[in-house]
């Protein structure tokens, strides 16, 4: 939090070199770049998760409402009303992050499993609207009919629909704004009193912190973030079903936090790309994958509650 | 001017009376200690001033406002702080960003994302006096979890301070202390008192800390008032001493 500390720096310097460098090493130890840009996607929905779980001590089980939101946003900008990357991103972005805003003063009094039960009742709602309104969303189907269109950036155009390396950087490229903004808000006086709310509530609001506002506001950074996440993933797979929507979604993002590290900044990062190539290497051999990675992660949360990171992080202090 | 102002306080829990038409005027500069046997509604009259609770009825007046129904935070602002008789600190932060947090909240800053350079600095050295008058020092990296009772303690005491209070409320500030311990935050509370003029409330159980401290006295016993005087008028008192030695014969 003061000075330099040159450890984290080695990290954040590992962690930036090896995402830039994905092209590069993912084909040659067998991945496809397609792969790196699902991690980096879900990484980012899983630091956004964090940022709320991790950092303010609050445990939503809903974000994939906000996720669904982003990839639905983007979809239908660029399916029904300007065929434009960007503004579809610009889009869902908002949609997802207005309707966090709107929910969340529902919430923000809430504590514990009954804040979590009651961002899912809200996820399960957006998941039944897109199911039902088939003539809007697609319904079960998922929304087809559209795919990610070249980037202008008036000097040149990017077709980052054939090109997996220009998408991936567009990935990348909006993954560091996110995560750049977040380390910075944690780091502000503001997002110590993030840490004031998860360490002792009580203190916090003794010391005069509004808790439920900074809860709100936490919670809409998250869910802001979320939905960015979620319109990379729609247009990654150029696709969105209500799956994206569904309360196990939410999930997957609490288990990707908590399976890398919850208290670390770069743990959901890890934990993500744990359980997306644990997935795509699982899938194809065996359709009962899921139990693998819930065995998986059983034995992460009973063996290192910190998480992977918590254990490298412990190996390295000894 | 008084500045604190109970009025006929109750609160029941049930069928149950906590704390029973309960009234106490603190003036400026004063250190009030709040004494009585456990299970005397100490606590709970604690907690109805800085608004952890509400009351069933009666009225608190702060600084000629009615606070009565403010929230916690809202009396923060207005300048009461507390501290807890179970220490309420951040466990897994350092002691030099416990006190950062509780100086930056006091400074207006709890919403803001970025800070100029002299207010960091100003910050900083703001929690750094802190730091000293709480013997804190040697200690600021460490987090508070690890640090001894009496040292958590002292980082509480400092938090409250850093919200520059005008009522500062202490819980059993000696609570579960040793006697090396007690002595520093009796120093400490003492010299709040005479040096920095702090008006204060505090319960307490060790009556060498009260009597030795306190300008007046309240004694509570089954959340009503038994008596109310200076060190000396509560020493000599009868129904005092029986609620104290009844409750040791029981």
């Amino acid at each position: 939090m003061s000075g330099f500390d040159p450890k984290k720096q080695a990290a954040n310097i590992v962690v930036w070199l090896l995402l830039i460098a994905v092209p590069l090493w993912l084909p040659a130890v067998g991945g496809y770049i397609e792969l790196g840009s699902r991690v980096v996607v879900l990484g980012l929905a899983a630091l956004a998760l964090n940022f709320l779980l991790g950092y303010t001590g609050v445990l939503s089980f809903g974000h994939a409402a906000y996720f669904g939101l982003g990839a639905y946003g983007v979809g239908m900008m660029i399916r029904y009303l300007v065929p434009s990357t960007g503004l579809g991103i610009v889009f869902g972005t908002l949609v997802g992050t207005v309707a966090a805003a709107l929910i969340g003063p529902l919430i923000v009094r809430l504590r514990g499993v009954y804040f979590a039960m009651v961002t899912i009742a809200f996820g399960q709602v957006f998941y039944f609207i897109a199911f039902r309104w088939n003539s809007v969303t697609g319904g079960d189907d998922g929304l087809t009919g559209w795919t990610r269109q070249p980037l202008h950036f008036g000097f040149a155009t990017v077709d980052i629909l054939h090109k997996p390396n220009a998408f991936y950087y567009l990935v990348l490229a909006l993954f560091a704004l996110a995560a750049a903004v977040m380390a910075y808000l944690l780091r502000s006086p503001f997002g110590r009193t993030l840490l004031a709310i998860r360490e002792n509530e009580r203190r916090a609001r003794f010391l005069g912190i509004p808790v439920d506002r900074h809860i709100w506001i936490s919670w809409v950074i998250s869910c802001g973030f979320v939905s960015l996440a979620g319109t990379l993933y729609a247009l990654l797979n150029n696709f969105v079903d209500p799956r994206a929507l569904y309360w196990t979604q939410s999930g997957d993002f609490v288990i990707m936090a908590v399976l890398g590290g919850m208290r670390s900044f770069w743990g959901p990062l890890i934990g993500a790309a744990i359980y997306v190539v644990l997935q795509d290497y699982l899938s194809s051999e065996t359709a009962n994958w899921q139990s693998f990675i819930g065995l998986f992660f059983v034995l992460v949360v009973l063996f290192f509650p910190r998480g992977v990171l918590g254990i490298l992080r412990r190996k390295a202090a000894s | 001017m008084t500045l604190l102002q109970v009025e006929n306080v109750s609160k029941r829990f049930g069928s149950l009376v906590a704390v029973n038409e309960v009234s106490m005027t603190v003036e400026p500069g004063e250190l009030r200690a709040v004494i009585g046997p456990n299970g005397a509604g100490k606590t709970t009259f604690f907690n109805l001033i800085s608004g952890f609770a509400e009351p069933t009825s009666g009225r608190i007046v702060f600084d000629g406002e009615d606070v009565t129904k403010l929230l916690p935070a809202r009396r923060v602002w207005r300048g009461i702080a507390r501290t807890f008789q179970i220490t309420e600190v951040f466990p897994e932060l350092s002691v030099f960003e416990n006190l950062l947090i509780a100086v930056e909240i006091a400074s207006g800053f709890r919403l803001r994302v970025r800070l100029k350079a002299e207010e960091v600095a100003k910050v900083r050295a703001r929690t750094n006096e802190l730091l000293d008058m709480g013997r804190l020092a040697d200690k600021a990296g460490r987090l508070v979890g690890e640090l001894s009772h009496g040292d958590q303690r002292a980082t509480e005491i400092m938090m409250a301070l850093a919200l520059n209070p005008r009522l500062l409320l202490l819980d059993e500030p000696t609570a579960g202390m040793g006697d090396q311990e007690t002595y520093d935050i009796t120093q400490l509370i003492r010299k709040l008192h005479k040096e920095h003029k702090l008006t204060m409330v505090l319960i307490e159980h060790d009556m060498r800390v009260v009597f030795h401290l306190a300008d007046r006295i309240m004694v509570l016993a089954e959340g009503s008032l038994l008596a109310e005087g200076t060190p000396e008028q509560i020493a000599a008192n009868e129904a005092v001493q029986a609620a104290y030695l009844g409750k040791a014969a029981a």
